[in-house]
């Protein structure tokens, strides 16, 4: 291969990440406000289709774009709803809607599969397009792509560098702290929720309009990639950059399944593409075993020396979910 | 009058008027009927013997996995990992019959291997979930899913690889059996009556562990509150991992069912989302079995009824799955609704 071909793919493997990014994104900021949407996979279907739909009658991609946050926000709002107003299970609103959008998606969709529609063109910038590698890596994407760079840039300083960012932790990890400090805890759980479901649904234009332009239905192959983005909120540890490299991390083994399909011939192509499941299950291992009892029981038992190497590796990769995850908030 | 048993059903009621005035508004926005949409549904499931054989085929897989389902939500576990439960109950029970097919056992004999074979490979895929939960704290939601897309690459591995039909592999799946290695059918329909009767017992069964023994009780007790359980002297870690066995049992009797009595062979599909739709009618029964019979068979009639769809009206089948959801989803709301303004009044 090429150094062409190789700078080429990795350019590729960047874009292709841009659906998982938002949705990471929007998942970690719902989930950081103590909200786990679990819709995402069907918001992502219904956004990709909802978007397709809108940007073709209308000849207007950014409305695409816009009419996917739009669906990525309602159906937030409909588990905000459920969980905070309501107090029913997030887990089981969300795998409904999980569900309910996906065959919604593929119901409506069914007039516009396999129609040519608009699509998002590359957007080289001036000047920074022309720097040796790093300008055909970042600088000759789409604006959507630009806007994911930015949109790992913006949350990482809200959530960690802001005051509003601050009292966000503080309504996911203490909530009765946050409200005693002043914070109406149920409302920003509400806002965050919205918002982190229209970034959500921003995922699916940036397939449908971008990277896989066009409604394809069932065979689309975006169905799964919303429980991947999941698994990669918590991956990242409920934070924005380790949530990005996730997202580049899972492009990435795809694209190499792809371009090691000539040499490993004998396995089916179907195989390979599944391969980042088992890696997922092992990360989530790997970040999660650190806080289970049996382990610190054994760590408890060894030599110190050995003990200080092991933690200290275990604690390098252990993430813990915000503590109020899940958990219904009341003011009394 | 809203409190009682009887404002719970009114409760249910207007959820069920939500949910269908829902999906009639879906479908006037593509310009379709609903009543012609929901006629040809009904007569698409009801309309014939052979029709209503469909829907019991369709009832089969659907009611073993709502079965496995109640006892995890019992213990409080959201076993997602269902449908690759489902999937390594029909590898496995694959694996049986073409161990023996050459043996000379009595296809009988056979046949009753590859089932316990199938709910043997159900629960063994299950306790790695069971596993990655309690012994690596991975939440059996994310454990389970990563688990259901590896069992459908396995399958697609299987079939287009070591059990590839002679020639060419090929989408259709593996060879299928020869007749005497299914189970009996009626007639000449689709339906198996042994197939029927498993799965009831199968429910009958976990009615009677949960609501019956002292086994489903502490199951439930982990369920309701894992640490006092757990104060209380209950194993609750094996309480956890029994219920993954139990509902993995149950999903591979499901996966076996469609090999041996549907199929008679594998396929790329061979679970057809049974999984997920058995964790939606465990939720619209709010858990409790004696709902699982009519719930079951009412959703399995949707799917088959919304075959029709696509023939009769150039309408999408996945209806019947909008419909499904939008069920599930207010009767949640109803009954979120209920608890909020009713029960403080």
């Amino acid at each position: 291969m090429t150094q062409e071909t190789i700078l080429i793919g990795l350019a590729g493997v960047l874009a292709a990440a841009v659906p998982v990014i938002f949705a990471v994104m929007g998942e970690t900021l719902s989930e950081r406000a103590g909200v786990i949407n679990l819709s995402m996979n069907g918001t992502i279907l219904l956004s990709a289709m909802g978007g397709f739909a809108v940007a073709y009658n209308t000849d207007n991609i950014v409305l695409g774009f816009l009419s996917g946050m739009l669906i990525g926000a309602l159906v937030a709002l409909v588990v905000a709803f459920a969980s905070i107003t309501l107090k029913q299970s997030q887990v089981a609103v969300g795998f409904v809607l999980a569900l309910t959008c996906r065959d919604l998606s593929y119901f409506l969709g069914n007039p516009y599969m396999g129609v040519p529609g608009p699509r998002l063109q590359a957007l080289p910038i001036p000047f920074l397009s022309d720097i040796p590698i790093l300008g055909a890596l970042f600088f000759r994407q789409d604006a959507i792509t630009y806007i994911s760079f930015a949109a790992i840039f913006l949350a990482s300083i809200w959530i960690f560098r802001t005051r509003p960012g601050l009292m966000l932790q503080g309504i996911g990890e203490k909530p009765a702290a946050a409200f005693i400090r002043g914070a109406n805890v149920n409302l920003m759980r509400y806002v965050y929720t919205v918002i982190g479901g229209a970034l959500i649904g921003l995922a699916g234009p940036a397939y449908s309009l971008a990277i896989r332009a066009g409604w394809m239905g069932t065979i689309s192959g975006l169905d799964g990639i919303g429980w991947i983005a999941l698994s990669i909120t918590i991956f990242g540890g409920w934070n924005p950059a380790r949530a990005a490299f996730g997202a580049y991390l899972f492009a990435f083994l795809q694209w190499l399944g792809l371009v090691l399909q000539p040499v490993f011939t004998q396995v089916p192509s179907q195989v390979l593409q599944v391969a980042p499941f088992p890696l997922m299950i092992l990360t989530l291992l790997f970040v999660n075993i650190g806080n289970t009892e049996w382990v610190e029981r054994i760590l408890a038992s060894m030599p110190d020396n050995t003990r200080k190497l092991f933690s200290k590796a275990l604690r390098a990769m252990r993430v813990s979910p915000p503590a109020a995850l899940g958990v219904p908030f009341e003011s009394e | 009058m809203l409190k009682g048993r009887l404002g719970g059903f009114l409760f249910q009621l207007i959820a069920l008027l939500f949910a269908f005035g829902f999906v009639s508004l879906i479908l006037i926005s593509v310009d379709a009927s609903p009543m012609d949409a929901y006629k040809n549904m009904f007569t698409g499931s009801f309309g014939s013997m052979r029709k209503f054989a469909e829907v019991l085929v369709a009832f089969v897989p659907l009611l073993l996995v709502t079965a496995g389902l109640l006892v995890t939500f019992s213990s409080g576990l959201w076993n997602i990992g269902v449908e690759g439960q489902v999937v390594l109950g029909a590898i496995a029970t694959t694996w049986v019959f073409r161990y023996f097919l050459e043996s000379g056992l009595h296809p009988a004999l056979v046949i009753t291997l590859a089932i316990l074979g199938g709910m043997l490979g159900g629960a063994l895929w299950a306790s790695f979930t069971g596993v990655l939960k309690v012994f690596g704290g991975v939440n059996e939601i994310f454990g389970g899913l990563g688990l259901n897309f590896v069992s459908t690459a396995l399958t697609i591995y299987l079939i287009f690889g070591p059990w590839k039909r002679p020639g060419v592999a090929s989408m259709s799946g593996t060879v299928p059996f020869p007749d005497e290695f299914s189970l009996p059918l009626l007639f000449d329909l689709r339906i198996s009556l042994w197939a029927l009767g498993i799965a009831l017992i199968g429910i009958v069964a976990v009615y009677f562990i949960l609501q019956g023994t002292y086994f489903g009780l502490r199951l439930k007790a982990v369920g309701k509150n894992f640490r006092a359980a757990y104060l209380l002297g209950i194993p609750t870690w094996q309480y956890s991992m029994y219920s993954f066995l139990i509902c993995g049992a149950l999903a591979g009797a499901a996966g076996a069912m469609q090999v041996a009595a549907v199929y008679h062979r594998l396929i790329p599909s061979i679970s057809s989302g049974y999984g997920y739709l058995g964790l939606m009618v465990a939720m619209l029964i709010n858990y409790r079995a004696v709902w699982a019979v009519p719930v079951a068979l009412f959703f399995a009639a949707l799917n088959i009824g919304s075959i029709q769809l696509p023939i009769l009206m150039k309408l999408d089948s996945s209806l019947s799955g909008v419909l499904q959801g939008a069920l599930v989803l207010f009767v949640l709301l109803a009954e979120g609704v209920r608890q909020k303004f009713v029960k403080k009044a």
